[in-house]
């Protein structure tokens, strides 16, 4: 799962894995509005799920996002 | 190239409030012009005459859900269960709708809440819930039905011309939003159109409503959803963000 998630990562924000870890939601210029609902695309997309709005407005970093989608049975 | 025939073939549509009224003949029509149709309604108290009215499609062109959209619960728990069936929406017609009249003074908060609730709120989670699948497609069409009421006010509908307004002015900001996507959203707002909603505020008011109608009649659900069919075509592939009033030129 963690290579999957890192590959959209580094897609959506075109980043190294080395910076991933610590990235938080409007960390970089990349990370905006635009770019988490792309990002949250991407995951859905790459993970076939679908994910609830509060859990989208609650994905506030990369270590966040991992914790999520726990609950989307993405592990 | 001309088309002399609207078409809707392979292509999935989505609609609320489906049961009766408005939102059961926009479902006809869908049905009638090729589509597969997810048609969500409040609860089982129209299925015995919706099984007998679809039998034909019902299970392979045409699925019902039992959603009451007042629920805020409602729109996630029904997206997973679409899940189950297909990945892709490309037509989405928010039709479902309540209307509680009330003079300013005798407005009570639960009205105001259950109002915004089935006609404003539901339909921000679904057009947040079904963008996601639209997106992925790049394209897709969302017709939200306001009304009349919306544009222009009327007396004793201060909530519900509210909740009507806020559609327009959402279906402008989505349009906006979306049309990156290629998803296009319109809103529709029919005028005085003959339905059990519109017989309820009682055969005098109606006779007085309708003298506004210049074309002298009132409206038939067919004049609403023929403009449904043609906005969830390809026909309207280049309109987006408009609002588009079915009232046979009504002036109130």
């Amino acid at each position: 799962m963690i290579d999957q998630y890192n590959k959209v990562f580094k897609e959506a924000f075109g980043l190294e894995l080395d910076s991933l870890v610590s990235l938080e939601y409007q960390s970089i210029s990349a990370w905006d509005s635009v770019g988490h609902m792309n990002l949250i695309m991407r995951i859905e997309e790459e993970f076939n799920i679908m994910m609830e709005t509060l859990d989208i407005i609650d994905f506030s970093s990369y270590q966040k996002g991992i914790e999520l989608l726990k609950k989307y049975g993405v592990q | 190239m001309v088309s002399s025939k609207i078409s809707l073939e392979g292509k999935k549509a989505l609609i609320t409030g489906a049961n009766r009224g408005i939102g059961k003949v926009i479902t006809d029509t869908f049905l009638a012009n090729g589509a597969t149709v997810f048609i969500v309604v409040r609860d089982n108290t129209y299925l015995d005459e919706l099984t007998i009215h679809y039998k034909t499609y019902l299970n392979t062109r045409l699925f019902v859900f039992f959603y009451d959209l007042a629920d805020a619960e409602s729109v996630p728990k029904l997206f997973k269960e679409i899940l189950g069936l297909t990945n892709s929406i490309d037509i989405l017609v928010n039709n479902a709708g309540i209307m509680q009249d009330a003079l300013i003074g005798m407005i009570d908060r639960s009205q105001v809440q259950n109002q915004f609730n089935v006609n404003v709120f539901s339909v921000i989670d679904m057009i947040q819930y079904c963008t996601k699948l639209m997106r992925k497609n790049k394209s897709g069409s969302i017709i939200n039905i306001s009304s009349i009421v919306g544009t222009k006010g009327n007396v004793g509908q201060l909530v519900y011309s509210s909740t009507k307004g806020a559609i327009i002015s959402m279906t402008k900001t989505a349009a906006k939003e979306l049309a990156a996507y290629n998803i296009r959203v319109n809103a529709i707002a029919p005028g005085l159109i003959d339905t059990d909603m519109l017989r309820s505020i009682g055969e005098n008011k109606l006779q007085k409503l309708s003298s506004n109608v210049m074309m002298n009649r009132l409206g038939s659900k067919e004049d609403v959803a023929n403009l449904t069919l043609f906005l969830g075509s390809d026909l309207s592939s280049y309109i987006s963000g408009q609002i588009i009033e079915v009232d046979g030129m009504t002036i109130i």
